[in-house]
């Protein structure tokens, strides 16, 4: 495999695991527009801790999904008082305000960002990004998840049923946000050097584009997601000067003919059934 | 009230303001258990505020509710409902993902948190759902189903929760006759059963017919209460019905 094909996979899995984590807030109903702030906690933590304190690289992205996780519970008390647009806006807050933290941080380098890192095979990236994507479409059929869907289907009828709709929330937002931190972690190790501008705005724009343009009513559709996000703008490489704008074009395209996503639970069906059967 | 029956559910001198604007003024109220009590009242009289106020929705300003004897106001709807208190509302509210089953299945959790066993639960779910009616349709989409059967999905949902109080806010509006009366004859079994219902509802044929007891509110106050017949002819409540004018002609 040659090293473009290499990287445009570690880029594919990568985006797929920071989609997953938008989508795992997506299924509350709630939108975050900060996530790339969770891939940065979780690249700075797994970094400082491989490079300073000599941790393998596992420990490190599990501390740095631990650290970004306790984030987004801390955050997450305040921030899931608002809905909807007031949410987005506050998490899009919470990502300038982690990114800028990082910028003045100076024993991680500050703007002038924090290499040493050992270079993480792809094997690994792909085995973090399965594992934790066949974890999350397991929940997927537990009732945490029903509860999930009827939280964001309707949160008045939800919290009238007998749900505790602000620890629900509470639980998506902690667990996206530790998911983030895996692919911060991953990423960090990837790139082998980080600076606080990976993790501006236009990353969480992505990360939500891959979970919108993918399919956000299933897991699944993170990936799809994902190898569109990496891929699309690397085979539009023709239109040379034009490559955004026509790759901004069919984006729109994808989500006039699909508005829940390339993939949803209608076109899955059958392959749950196949698996239902076999299993 | 010495020696009556301790009420299940209880309002004293409850209030809530919103601004300057008095919704609810030294609110009395009492359901005793297996009873059917009807809130009546012109639009705008604070009658769903009043089930906010009950539900957890909003907390009162002044006054305080007992549910079964322990306090409720001020505590967050999830525990109330944990508590026995279920409700419906005005426009039907359903989950838009899951089916019918999955409404009642969601709403289990409640009962399953008192103590209930899976097992129980589940055998309940499934006769909730022949004594609704809705066993034909237990898999599909609840909200793919005709308006008066999304109704019975919204009590479905709200007596899996295992209450002991059921609020339902204009259960009948827009049904039909026949939609209405069947309604009607649920309550009635339900009752028997030992649950108490408190209801909003404008079909005063409806009202009339089922409830034990009625409370009358106009601009936030409690203007009469009592049985049908002692409500349909108090003057103050045809004055607040009708006008000044109709009552004095």
């Amino acid at each position: 495999m040659s090293s473009y094909v290499q990287a445009l996979l570690a880029d594919v899995g990568v985006g797929l695991l920071g989609g997953l984590s938008v989508y795992v807030i997506l299924s509350v109903g709630q939108l975050s527009l900060g996530n790339a702030a969770f891939m940065a906690i979780g690249a700075y933590v797994a970094s400082m801790l491989t490079v300073w304190k000599g941790w393998p690289l596992d420990a490190a992205l599990l501390a740095g999904a631990a650290a970004s996780g306790l984030t987004g519970l801390i955050i997450g008390f305040p921030a899931l008082r608002l809905r909807g647009i007031y949410l987005a806006m506050a998490t899009l807050g919470f990502g300038e305000m982690t990114r800028s933290f990082f910028l003045n941080l100076e024993a991680t380098g500050g703007a002038g960002g924090f290499h040493g890192m050992q270079k993480v095979s792809l094997a690994s990236i792909w085995l973090w990004t399965v594992g934790l994507l066949v974890i999350v479409m397991l929940l997927e059929r537990s009732r945490l998840w029903l509860e999930f869907r009827a939280v964001r289907d309707d949160e008045t009828a939800a919290e009238m049923a007998g749900l505790d709709t602000t620890r629900l929330k509470l639980t998506a937002f902690t667990l996206s946000a530790a998911i983030g931190g895996v692919a911060g972690g991953l990423f960090a190790h990837h790139q082998l050097f980080i600076e606080p501008g990976n993790f501006a705005f236009e990353r969480s724009v992505d990360l939500v584009l891959i979970a919108i343009v993918g399919g956000s009513e299933v897991a699944i559709g993170a990936l799809a997601g994902s190898v569109i996000l990496n891929l699309l703008p690397e085979a539009l490489r023709f239109a040379a000067n034009w490559r955004l704008a026509a790759f901004g074009a069919l984006l729109v395209l994808i989500l006039l003919v699909r508005r829940q996503g390339l993939l949803d639970r209608k076109l899955l069906d059958p392959v749950f059934r196949l698996f239902k059967r076999h299993g | 009230m010495a020696d009556a029956p301790q009420p299940l559910l209880r309002l004293a001198g409850v209030g809530k303001q919103f601004g300057g604007v008095v919704a609810l003024n030294a609110i009395e109220l009492e359901v005793a258990a297996g009873e059917i009590v009807s809130v009546i009242g012109p639009n705008g009289a604070g009658k769903t505020t009043l089930f906010n106020v009950v539900t957890g929705a909003y907390t009162p300003d002044a006054g305080t509710i007992e549910l079964a004897g322990r306090r409720i106001d001020g505590v967050k709807p999830h525990r109330i409902v944990a508590m026995g208190m279920a409700r419906t509302f005005q426009n039907i509210r359903l989950f838009r993902s899951l089916s019918v089953s999955e409404h009642l299945q969601i709403a289990l959790g409640a009962a399953r948190r008192r103590g209930e066993s899976a097992a129980s639960g589940r055998a309940r779910a499934a006769e909730l759902l022949d004594l609704l009616g809705l066993a034909d349709v237990a898999d599909r989409p609840a909200a793919e189903l005709p308006y008066g059967r999304q109704r019975r999905v919204e009590i479905g949902r709200a007596l899996a929760t295992d209450p002991k109080l059921l609020l339902l806010d204009e259960p009948v509006a827009g049904m039909s006759r026949e939609e209405s009366t069947a309604i009607a004859d649920l309550l009635l079994v339900l009752r028997k059963r030992g649950l108490a219902v408190l209801l909003i509802e404008h079909d005063m044929s409806f009202v009339m017919n089922l409830c034990d007891r009625i409370t009358v509110l106009d601009f936030g106050s409690v203007i009469a209460t009592g049985t049908p017949a002692e409500v349909q002819n108090n003057p103050r409540v045809l004055e607040a019905y009708l006008g000044a004018e109709a009552t004095d002609a």
